[in-house]
């Protein structure tokens, strides 16, 4: 192996240890501080481990883990599909603005699991009203995030397209979304960790599938060391959804990193 | 051609008006290159968003060959003092050349990569096309800028102090280029400038600007030569004595010059 090779590799070395460092560990002193735990809320993580496999069956996970990650994804692809469209109106027109501003503030201030109960009223105790408390949680962060970023579209950019007759739905697409895009993206990463919050807390109150409902049902029958597994299931989950989603932000947000990279650089943008 | 009719611009404030522009007249002739020269706040900016019909003029008007300016339209193209916000960053350089010409009826995908790709290398950036502005230079990005005014083929081409943010060098790389499309392409130039040099350098006309509220205080025929170059034009007599009275002109040392002159 070459010189450079080397020194490669032990840097990719030096970025995964600062990746999984801390994780492992959290997850050693966890390992050898309940050890020897004898309560039984608090079981050791041996024996946690060791219930996975029997738990989370290929069945199980059809059955349960599907059906969360599904209502997850519905509902949050309608929260940034309506967020995103209703965040560009009110962020292009101030009159849309002042009128929705009073009600947005107001709705804006609502707790999404408050609402798990009316809605329910509305939409049933099924697939829809755990869509719907999802995509009303979501919707916000997305919203706010996406009225910021279009408001805050440079004036020399807007010029230019005006200059050169760029109107309409190509200067929605080739100038408001993407100089958006850096705040759209960052409401929908907040967006993401909220709707698995309320995924779970959906499951909680009818249902008879879904991971947050596992969680429940086996807490109700005192089968404690499966319940912990349930909990370790969503913080994979949460792992698994935000390196997804970092994924997809570096190939659409990859212009806005390079930007930022030349930026500092040095300070790019000069001759 | 381009007519600039007692042009006159008031920004209204809450409780307080300011005018920027007091009254401007001037003809430009078809493939003429005139530079606008005028202390730093004088209201050039203004004075060329409302030429572009960016701005809405408070009195006045603007005609482009008999036709009133009353918005953006496709005869006139600027070229912005700012090209790292005229250029969109998330673009491709080549993608950003060719923006202003996907609306056009009648041009065809491949018409279109084509006049992109000309006009790149006639600013000597041909292989520049697949970059992201970002990545090239200050005094490149402003070529891309150039080169997508040109693919856009305007009748008049309008820059708003396009070289004041780049390095000495660069700039009279830039200035050089300007004069060269204009003779290769015979285009009707309007260039906005607060430096003299550069004005009496690039110019065949130059006209002198007060502060605002601004008037054009002096219109100067440049008797230099067609071909410029950067040694022996600056070092000409005629340069010298041009911009001795453009600079005493605009420092008002000399108030009624005009007067002394006819």
């Amino acid at each position: 192996m070459s010189g450079a090779g080397v020194r490669a590799a032990l840097r990719m070395g030096g970025a995964l240890l600062l990746v999984v460092g801390l994780p492992a560990v959290l997850v050693t002193v966890w390992w050898f501080a309940s050890a020897g735990s004898t309560s039984f809320y608090e079981p050791p993580l041996h024996r946690i481990v060791s219930t996975f496999g029997r738990v989370w069956t290929p069945e199980r996970l059809r059955t349960d883990v599907l059906p969360s990650v599904l209502r997850l994804l519905g509902g949050y692809a309608l929260a940034g599909a309506a967020g995103v469209g209703c965040g560009v109106l009110l962020g292009s027109y101030r009159t849309a603005r002042a009128v929705a501003e009073p009600v947005l503030e107001l709705f804006r201030a609502v707790p999404p699991p408050v609402l798990v109960p009316v809605i329910m009223l509305f939409a049933g105790i099924g697939d829809t009203m755990k869509v719907v408390v999802i995509a009303f949680g979501c919707f916000w962060p997305v919203l706010l995030n996406t009225v910021e970023g279009v408001r805050a579209v440079d004036q020399v950019a807007d010029e230019t397209a005006r200059c050169y007759g760029v109107r309409g739905g190509r200067r929605l697409l080739r100038l408001v979304l993407p100089s958006a895009g850096p705040q759209i993206m960052a409401g929908l990463r907040q967006a993401l960790s909220i709707g698995i919050i309320l995924m779970v807390i959906s499951e909680m109150f009818a249902a008879s599938s879904g991971i947050g409902f596992t969680v429940v049902e086996f807490q109700r029958s005192f089968a404690i060391p499966e319940m912990w597994t349930g909990i370790l299931v969503l913080g994979l989950l949460g792992v698994v959804l935000s390196l997804l989603f970092r994924l997809v932000e570096q190939r659409v947000l990859g212009w806005y990193h390079g930007l930022r990279g030349a930026r500092r650089e040095g300070g790019g943008g000069h001759a | 051609m381009l007519e600039i009719r007692h042009l006159r611009k008031v920004y209204e404030g809450t409780g307080r008006s300011v005018e920027a522009i007091r009254d401007i007249d001037f003809t430009l002739a078809q493939g003429e290159l005139v530079c606008l020269v005028g202390p730093s706040g004088c209201g050039k900016t203004t004075l060329l968003k409302c030429v572009a019909g960016l701005l809405r003029p408070s009195a006045g008007s603007v005609l482009l060959d008999g036709s009133p300016v009353t918005g953006p339209r496709p005869g006139l193209a600027i070229v912005f003092q700012e090209y790292g916000r005229s250029l969109y960053p998330w673009l491709r350089v080549g993608d950003n050349v060719e923006l202003p010409l996907r609306h056009r009826k009648g041009l065809s995908r491949t018409e279109r990569r084509t006049r992109a790709a000309e006009a790149l290398a006639t600013v000597g950036l041909a292989e520049a096309g697949r970059a992201y502005p970002w990545e090239l230079s200050g005094g490149m990005q402003q070529r891309v800028a150039i080169a997508r005014a040109l693919a856009y083929r305007p009748e008049v081409l309008l820059m708003d102090e396009p070289f004041a943010a780049v390095d000495a060098q660069t700039r009279a790389d830039l200035e050089d280029l300007v004069r060269r499309l204009w003779t290769e392409r015979g285009m009707t130039v309007l260039f906005v400038t607060h430096d003299i040099d550069e004005a009496v350098y690039l110019g065949e006309r130059v006209l002198v600007l007060s502060r605002s509220p601004t008037v054009v205080l002096e219109q100067i025929e440049v008797g230099l030569p067609v071909r410029r170059d950067q040694l022996t034009t600056r070092a000409d007599p005629e340069f010298t004595r041009l911009r001795t009275r453009v600079l005493e002109r605009i420092r008002g040392t000399v108030p009624d010059a005009a007067a002394r002159d006819q």
